[in-house]
């Protein structure tokens, strides 16, 4: 390891201060903290003190991430061999069809985006921050399979130029880069993202594929063909990473556990949804409405959304009672949408976007009625001390 | 249920901010801080409540072409539409120094804080729109119109609200001095546009 190290700081010479390379240095800075923690202290002023910093929380969120994915490139190949073989499908055969799929995709997204984060770092003087490695990852694992190479790439670059860095980087954006990469990409190439062509790989070239996602097909009136069990594991067609609640509930306990991501936030949602689901199901005036409330919890993207993007700390809202009410209104968007909107068949996505406009209300409110709160704390106890 | 279709639509589908654009200057001026933007919105509400009725009897029985007929039938060809504008324009100039008066008896401080924007209402677009699409629209009575007119205000309300609190939210935030100010409350619109897409297209 020493040996690592001094070759590093070798390397980093060029770079220092006064030094012919110095603009870049937070290029080659950030190389360094990817292998070496770094040792900085904070020396003075008051924080919140923590082990863990921003690089370790995104990596958990990454190694959160990685069931799904990995289940998501299996059922990638699965979903293609098994439309056009009927069969059995061996399991490295459909990984591999599946990892030949999804890499690209992979590799286009974090190209892209870190591309443009250290050339705005470079520029703008800062260092480079770990937040896109998260996004990076949840990018590919949203799209749907089929989609190409060149859209990721320029869904990314507006994501992160406009939804990002325009706001100041890491840690300022208003909406979740992910989602805003997914929507962009949504409005503007609508053909391209939804429809029953795209969700199997290469299924606008087979003949008598049918690629239908669970909320397509019930969007056109369609019957289900899929039992609970499929519905549960993940072996349906759907964006790459969606599709499996089984792997996301293992990335949402790794999440809880580490106390990186909100349980709040993810209870009040399924809570949110379920009651909305209910109420649809009493109601029930057409297929839609009459779909199983505890169905609609697993199918689309609703439990990957609720993990992964509705928990996102930065565009989500950041107070106790906050986030209940916020999780709890994505629960009932998600489902409104659903069942009301014919435009679209899945609501996840933009009902995320929706609240996290309106996160920053929330927590304006939260915030004044706790002072308010407070203060009549305080009046109170003045007039018991005065008496 | 119509009526409820009808609110949720000027709310959510064709909101003034996000549909239209309409009533942009004074939304991106007094949306610095939360408590500003809730008394102008809730101004905003109370005019476009009631110009937008008021509007619409002035419209059906008085300016239409044949609207005139209730008073003798010999007035069945007469069309004064071309004094829809001014008439309108003059029920919302009044209607806005009523709310003036009202907000600098009842809140002198937040009179303060509006400023040039109160009396600015009176040539806020999202005003003159809310009359001007209730004539285009055609509504069935009174009520709907009404009802249009709370709703779209309702809309305009709550785009306010939310913007005024991510800029105070982002007062902080390290953007790109080229951006600062107008030019990332532009990009702020937009990105929350793309959030109320999402109610495109419901029908109830």
């Amino acid at each position: 390891m020493k040996f690592l190290r001094t070759k590093i700081d070798q390397l980093k010479k060029p770079f220092g201060k006064g030094e012919k390379w110095e603009k870049f240095a937070p290029a080659i800075n950030a190389l360094d903290t990817f292998l070496y923690v770094p040792d900085h202290v904070t020396r003075k002023g008051a924080h919140i003190r923590d082990a863990v910093d921003l690089k370790r929380t995104m990596i958990t969120v990454v190694i959160a991430l990685l069931p799904a994915l990995i289940y998501g490139i299996y059922n990638t190949g699965y979903q293609y061999l098994y439309q056009v073989s009927g069969g059995e499908v061996a399991f490295m055969d459909a990984f591999l069809h599946g990892l030949w799929k999804v890499l690209p995709i992979i590799v286009v997204s974090y190209g892209v985006g870190l591309a443009i984060e250290f050339a705005f770092a470079v520029y703008r003087g800062h260092e480079v921050n770990e937040g896109f490695l998260v996004t990076g990852m949840l990018v590919p694992m949203i799209m749907p399979v089929d989609i190409p190479l060149w859209m990721v790439g320029l869904s990314v670059a507006f994501a992160v130029l406009i939804g990002k860095e325009a706001f100041g980087g890491t840690g300022m954006n208003i909406l979740n880069p992910a989602l805003l990469a997914r929507a962009f990409a949504f409005f503007a190439y609508p053909t391209y993202m939804s429809g029953n062509k795209v969700w199997v790989s290469e299924a606008s070239h087979v003949d008598g594929v049918s690629g239908e996602t669970i909320l397509g097909s019930l969007a056109a009136g369609h019957d289900i063909h899929f039992s609970m069990f499929d519905m549960f594991s993940g072996a349906i067609p759907g964006s790459i990473g969606e599709t499996s609640v089984l792997w996301i509930l293992v990335g949402a306990g790794i999440l809880i556990l580490t106390g990186v991501g909100s349980w709040r936030i993810m209870l009040g949602g399924v809570i949110g949804a379920a009651i909305m689901g209910l109420l649809f199901n009493l109601w029930s005036a057409n297929a839609l409405m009459s779909f199983p409330w505890y169905q609609h919890l697993m199918i689309g993207g609703f439990a990957f959304g609720i993990v992964f993007m509705a928990t996102d700390p930065v565009s989500a809202a950041q107070t106790t009672r906050g986030k209940w009410i916020y999780g709890i209104l994505i629960g009932f968007l998600c489902i409104m949408i659903r069942v009301f909107n014919p435009a679209y068949p899945e609501g996840v996505m933009l009902g995320i976007l929706l609240m996290n406009v309106f996160a920053p209300t929330i927590d304006h409110y939260v915030i004044e009625a706790n002072i308010k709160r407070r203060k009549k704390r305080l009046t109170a106890s003045r007039k018991l001390k005065t008496a | 249920m119509d009526y409820v279709n009808l609110f949720v639509r000027s709310i959510f589908i064709e909101n003034m901010i996000f549909a239209y654009f309409l009533g942009m200057c004074s939304y991106l001026a007094v949306s610095k801080t939360v408590k500003t933007a809730v008394g102008l919105g809730a101004a905003v509400v109370f005019v476009l409540a009631i110009t937008v009725p008021v509007n619409y009897l002035l419209d059906n029985y008085l300016l239409k072409p044949g609207a005139l007929s209730w008073l003798d039938e010999s007035y069945k060809n007469v069309d004064l539409s071309f004094l829809s504008f001014i008439m309108f324009i003059a029920v919302i100039a009044s209607m806005v120094q009523l709310v003036e008066m009202i907000v600098e008896k009842f809140a002198p401080a937040l009179y303060g804080a509006l400023g040039i924007f109160l009396p600015l209402i009176a040539v806020n677009c999202a005003i003159l729109g809310g009359s001007l699409f209730m004539q285009q629209k055609d509504f069935g009575g009174v009520g709907e119109s009404a009802i249009y007119g709370v709703g779209s205000g309702i809309g305009w309300f709550l785009a306010i609200l939310a913007i005024a609190a991510i800029r105070e939210k982002i007062t902080y935030s390290n953007v790109p001095a080229p951006l600062r100010g107008l030019g990332i409350t532009f990009i702020i619109t937009g990105l929350m546009a793309i959030g109320f897409m999402s109610f495109m297209g419901i029908s109830l």
